[in-house]
């Protein structure tokens, strides 16, 4: 079971905005699949080591290289909003936009 | 001839014989396209001029003598793989507007080898979806039956490949994303091993089960293409060393009673196992069992020893499956945020809202519900209750097929319980929906390979999809048993 409340919580985590309405259809979805996941609880897992990785890949590692990067202006083409080549962002502290 | 109707391997031969030009493969498949795409929904991006581009310089790498099997054949990627200078946009309006600067490794490598990329296909977005109507850019429908659902999330995959308008096409499959709508729209679908294909340039759903695979109409195709897509990689790091197989040799030797040993088998025959489990699934469709049982006799008829095995965690599967890809979902989703690409929201006050509102317009609906569920299951107080469990009891579906590959070489069911469903029908009901990969996400949550082959069509005329289960990177003996099975008399 999932409340409003805990929608209302996870959405603010997971930073989307939802509609009252939205809100009340998550939460009663959202209930009916975590229902469906209790089937988990008739299997005994006391002794069993979880899987992360199927292939038991172990840290594979590289060196630590710096690389040219040949589509930098590309990337910088795409911001969504720029001043001289810099990435341009709303404050991140509260009134910080309004100077 | 209609040369859009020919097999990749048919296309070949007739380029590599000058029966005709890329150029003239090309405009047939985009005459197909302008044709039917308005009707199907197949494609968000037709390149088409870039496609005519690309096609003379096939035609010219076959003048010089440099052509591969692909050069000059036509094909579609999924647009959740990126694709340099062609727009990608996952079927979600938070990227509408992102052209890549860099190429999937998959997609390199095929045009490397000459192959024109005609368009970039719908999906559900970011893959979220087993009907395709996930898509911010509208459900893709069947060919078969215009009222029926493509199946997805790679459904415009399917039917790019179904219809004509390309001869094979890239998907990624994370739960059944390749398989089930080869199923629904009568094609092959190759889920690969997982870690046989680079994933670099491919936007992640759930990292620990997604791979990338081919679609085409004849499992030969899909070998060839297979073999151009494979092997390991420096950007993707979990990708295996194994050895690439000349996939389309294995896909050409008949399955006789030699044909396990031939490919690798663990006997002198070729040992069918039939899981119990999957055709006990509740509410299975009647044409399809007995379709699917119908091609176990084939497997019998040929000599190949046929024994019914369990693997008892199956029932599981879709649970453990639900909570796994939410978890790494939500995480993978948390870069798509309107900062540094894609859409952001104008007139906005503050970063938080930047954020919010980005993600509420530019995410449908089932993109959210699954970022929710992942944030909640991973949250302080649910982490072992749910992704933890879920965790533990993949090692005992993991550890069912690990037993039952040592008994035999390949297995048998249906890819899809049921046909192509009617648009709308499960939309509103999340749960059926996830219902709809019940027999598809437990080689997925294990690692691996699974093919789906089209077998034939219920009465209604919709077609029918047989799976075929391997052991890790046996993709060679499944080609060839699909080319087996769809073998005309």
């Amino acid at each position: 079971m999932i409340t409003l409340e805990d929608v209302k919580k996870i959405a603010n985590l997971a930073k989307i905005s939802l509609t009252s309405e939205e809100e009340k259809r998550h939460t009663e979805t959202i209930s009916v699949v975590l229902d469906y996941m209790q089937i988990l609880n008739e299997v005994d897992t006391e002794k069993v080591e979880p899987t992360f990785e199927v292939n038991d890949l172990k840290n594979v590692w590289r060196n630590d290289e710096i690389k040219k990067c040949s589509f930098n202006q590309e990337l910088v083409k795409q911001f969504p909003e720029k001043y001289a080549g810099m990435l341009v962002v709303p404050g991140v502290f509260e009134n910080s936009t309004e100077e | 001839m209609e040369l859009h109707k020919l097999t990749l391997k048919q296309a070949a031969e007739g380029l590599r014989k000058k029966q005709f030009t890329s150029v003239e493969l090309t405009q047939a498949c985009l005459a197909q396209i302008k044709k039917r795409n308005k009707d199907l929904n197949a494609f968000i991006t037709i390149s088409e001029d870039r496609a005519i581009a690309e096609a003379k310089l096939a035609d010219e790498m076959i003048e010089n003598g440099q052509a591969t099997e692909l050069t000059g054949i036509p094909f579609s990627v999924k647009d959740s793989i990126a694709t340099a200078d062609i727009r990608s946009t996952a079927a979600a309006k938070i990227l509408d507007n992102y052209t890549p600067v860099f190429e999937a490794t998959v997609v390199e490598k095929i045009r490397k080898a000459g192959g024109v990329l005609i368009g970039k296909t719908n999906c559900d977005a970011f893959g979220h979806g087993a009907s395709n109507e996930n898509s911010m850019y509208g459900a893709v429908r069947n060919p078969y039956n215009l009222k029926k659902v493509s199946g997805g999330s790679s459904g415009g995959s399917a039917v790019s490949v179904a219809d004509h308008m390309c001869f094979y096409s890239i998907a990624e499959d994370t739960g059944g994303s390749i398989r089930q709508p080869a199923s629904f729209c009568g094609v092959f679908g190759l889920r690969p091993t997982y870690g046989r294909n680079s994933r670099y340039g491919v936007m992640p759903m759930a990292s620990s089960l997604d791979v990338v695979g081919p679609m085409a109409r004849t499992a030969e195709d899909l070998a060839i293409v297979l073999k151009y897509m494979a092997g390991t990689d420096k950007k993707d790091a979990t990708t295996t060393v194994a050895t690439v197989d000349n996939y389309d040799l294995i896909a050409e030797k008949e399955i006789s009673a030699q044909g396990g040993s031939a490919s690798g088998g663990k006997k002198s025959k070729l040992v069918v196992g039939i899981p119990k489990e999957y055709f006990e699934i509740e509410g299975i469709n009647e044409e399809i069992k007995k379709n699917v049982l119908y091609q176990i006799e084939k497997f019998k008829e040929q000599g190949a020893e046929i024994v019914e095995v369990s693997l008892p965690h199956t029932k599981y599967a879709m649970a453990v499956y639900y909570i796994v890809v939410p978890s790494e979902d939500s995480s993978n989703m948390a870069r798509l945020d309107g900062i540094r690409y894609g859409v952001r929201e104008k007139k906005i006050k503050s970063l938080s809202e930047l954020y919010e509102v980005s993600r509420a317009n530019g995410f449908p609906e089932e993109v959210k519900r699954r970022i929710l569920i992942g944030t909640y299951v991973l949250s302080a107080g649910y982490y072992e209750a749910y992704y933890k469990k879920a965790q533990k009891v993949r090692t005992l579906i993991k550890s069912d097929f690990e037993k039952v590959f040592k008994e035999v070489d390949i297995l048998i069911a249906p890819t899809s319980p049921f046909p192509a469903f009617e648009l709308g029908e499960k939309k509103s009901d999340p749960l059926q929906m996830y219902l709809a990969d019940v027999m598809l996400s437990p080689a997925a949550v294990a690692g691996y390979p699974a093919l789906s082959v089209p077998t034939g069509f219920t009465a209604e005329g919709l077609p029918i999809g047989t799976q075929i289960i391997g052991d890790k990177m046996k993709e060679g003996l499944l080609l060839q048993v699909g080319k087996f099975l769809t073998k005309k008399d």
